[in-house]
């Protein structure tokens, strides 16, 4: 037999009609994850044409884009802001009802960002194929799961047959190899490959990322890097299921128990890579050279290591309007720049281990004098977790606003955003124009990095605090 | 939806490479539960000054660019999030197809479910689309040619599958609900256990 791809084997696996040249694969979607953003629009084309949602089973629903992070509104009296926010929100009230699916709603204790909820619960396994309207479904990649982000459309076709048309992408190596440094992190190793690769270099591929330093990574480590694959222009981005998966997955509250179990870690531990199986592109990266990374300009792939100067003008006029639009010039060191506002969250660093690096920073130091340090937790468990084990304690002493789960800054939909002009040093994954507010100037980094960048006022190296 | 046969129309042009998602249509105007309107709202930040008012320097706010249906743009167009509010935009104020050496994919995908055509073209073609706005191109989903005003013309990859529902305004939902036998039947032989059968 031929050597495959883990890509190719979860693929083949769900294939209910493989592809022609004229038609595309029918492919099988093994869970629907749906929030209140993209789903509206397809529930209304089931709704014109009296469809059912075909297996309500495999569909889950959430609140995450739209939904205000202030304990009073979410918890309290006090109403949501945006009008056509609460609308949304009590959209998808109504459709999970009528339609039979479940939902997470506003007060329930399981709610949280889509991506942060699914693997906590042990929804998202190794092997399965997982689609949702919100392009950094990667993130359940790092599970071994062919996990990919679609339009609203789409879902409207996976509502209705649990299916979708798909042509076959190609596929990617990321082969990363050796240790990463103290205080760098699965933050900056993603942000270091999307600089190596470009915005568009996955444009068409499924990226696999490989190799021991990827293999040593935590599950909420290997869930940041699959994250940003999207940033690459990458669909998706996967890792072989082992035993770090395993030992995350076993006990969760949809994970298999029993005898279930066990035959699925024997059936999850034939879905790595064959030896010898080919990847239609490739690059390597050395772990042990990279630095902690930050952003500098108004996409991803505009990064450097945190102690390099931003790199000069060519003459391109988009490198010249991005620069302007951050107010930063070519030469300028990225080190000291001041900040404003500091935001640590999101579908990318908003999980347990990531509030666990910022505290280490931020444990008896304060945030310093004119900067807002918002800490909002990506789910109501991370939110409890982090409770329990003081970290929120830690923030507040430190001056930090701790918040109810959601996306919170990470887009200006929902009540948090960035002020025009003002500089926020953020976990999130995008530094687009007015993406975290109109005329908000985004700036990529870690955990660490941001929270040492809020201890200090400025942009901020945190090996010297760790 | 109506067939798509044609393109013609005098181009308008945003050269910026990797225009991204949040910029075709920000994030606080997703928060409507249809899909009409949203014209007003696209390139929002790039098109309107604080005030609400038009911003005279923005492409789309001069008077060479009014009835134009065919926009082309630097490498990378539609990266980012997932949003079909992106081509829904773009449909609703008028643009039929853009023109780009790169699209990212989910904005493609996208695209084509709701009839906007999304053309990818050599360096070369696109260097003097980029240079020369207002040309009168003709693109011709039947041949999947894209004609310039020289005449001279290139063809451009469309999948097989999607040209035809274009063409014929089939319904690709409509397609793969009359795939639901072959459907219970996969389903059917994974529940038998150890058939590699997964369950949510």
């Amino acid at each position: 037999m031929t050597a495959r791809t883990l890509f190719e084997k979860v693929w083949t696996a769900h294939e209910v009609l493989a592809q022609t040249p004229e038609t595309p694969a029918v492919l099988y979607v093994d869970l629907h994850l749906i929030h209140e953003v993209t789903s509206p629009q397809a529930f209304s084309v089931l709704k014109s044409l009296g469809l059912p949602v075909r297996r309500p089973e495999r569909t889950l629903a959430t609140m995450d884009h739209s939904t205000p992070t202030r304990t009073e509104q979410v918890f309290g009296e006090v109403p949501i802001a945006l009008d056509a926010a609460a609308r949304q929100v009590r959209e998808l009230e109504r459709n999970a009802a009528e339609f039979g699916v479940e939902l997470f709603g506003m007060r329930d204790s399981r709610r949280g960002i889509v991506h942060v909820i699914s693997p906590e619960l042990g929804a998202t396994q190794p092997g399965m194929t997982i689609v949702c309207g919100d392009s950094h479904t990667s993130t359940h990649g790092a599970f071994g799961a062919l996990a990919f982000g679609i339009g609203s459309t789409e879902v409207g076709h996976v509502l209705a047959t649990q299916c979708l048309l798909q042509r076959k992408p190609k596929t990617f190596a990321v082969n990363v190899e050796g240790k990463l440094p103290l205080g760098v992190t699965a933050k900056d190793l993603i942000l270091a490959i999307i600089g190596r690769v470009g915005v568009s270099g996955g444009t068409g591929h499924v990226i696999e990322y490989r190799g021991s330093t990827i293999r040593a990574l935590s599950m909420e480590q290997r869930m940041t890097v699959c994250n940003m694959s999207i940033e690459a222009g990458a669909r998706a981005g996967m890792i072989a299921p082992d035993d770090t998966t395993f030992a995350y997955l076993e006990g969760r509250p949809r994970a298999p128990r029993g005898a279930e179990w066990h035959a699925a870690v024997a059936r999850w531990q034939g879905l790595a890579t064959d030896a010898g199986a080919p990847f239609g592109a490739s690059v390597d990266i050395d772990a042990a050279t990279l630095e902690p990374m930050i952003t500098y300009g108004t996409n991803p792939g505009m990064v450097v290591p945190i102690s390099a100067p931003i790199p000069r003008s060519t003459g391109d006029a988009a490198y010249d309007k991005a620069l302007g639009y951050m107010g930063f010039h070519g030469g300028d060191a990225m080190l000291d720049k001041p900040v404003n506002v500091v935001f640590i969250g999101s579908c990318t660093n908003g999980r347990l281990e990531d509030l666990e690096a910022a505290a280490r920073i931020l444990k008896g130091r304060k945030v310093a004098p004119g900067v807002h340090l918002l800490i909002v937790p990506g789910s109501q468990q991370v939110k409890r977790e982090a409770e329990k084990a003081g970290l929120d304690e830690i923030f507040k002493s430190a001056g930090a606003d701790w918040r109810e789960s959601g996306c919170s800054m990470c887009l200006g939909m929902n009540g948090d955003t960035v002020a025009a002009g003002q500089y926020s040093v953020s976990t999130s994954n995008r530094n687009f124009e007015g993406r975290q507010g109109v005329g908000a100037r985004t700036l990529l980094v870690s955990p660490l990095t941001a929270a040492a960048s809020a201890v200090r006022g400025r942009i901020t190296d945190p090996r010297g605090l760790l | 939806m109506q067939p798509l046969k044609r393109v013609r129309s005098r181009t308008v042009v945003l050269a910026s490479s990797n225009v991204d998602t949040d910029q075709i249509i920000p994030a606080r105007f997703l928060t409507t539960t249809t899909k009409e309107g949203l014209g007003r709202q696209l390139f929002a930040d790039w098109r309107y000054l604080a005030d609400g008012i038009p911003n005279p320097e923005f492409v789309l706010n001069q008077a060479a660019a009014r009835d134009c249906s065919v926009l082309v743009a630097g490498r990378n167009f539609g990266c980012g999030s997932s949003r079909e509010h992106a081509p829904w935009a773009l449909l609703d104020y008028g643009i039929r197809a853009v023109i780009s050496t790169e699209i990212a994919d989910i904005f493609r995908t996208n695209s084509l479910k709701n009839g906007l055509l999304p053309v990818t073209v050599d360096e070369a073609t696109a260097a003097w689309l980029l240079a020369h706005p207002g040309a009168e191109v003709d693109i011709d989903l039947e041949t999947a040619r894209l004609t310039l005003p020289s005449g001279a013309s290139v063809s451009f990859p469309i999948e097989a599958f999607a040209r035809h529902c274009l063409l014929n305004g089939v319904d690709e939902l409509g397609y793969l609900r009359s795939k639901l036998g072959d459907i219970e039947r996969f389903e059917a032989a994974r529940s038998v256990p150890g058939a590699g059968s997964c369950t949510p």
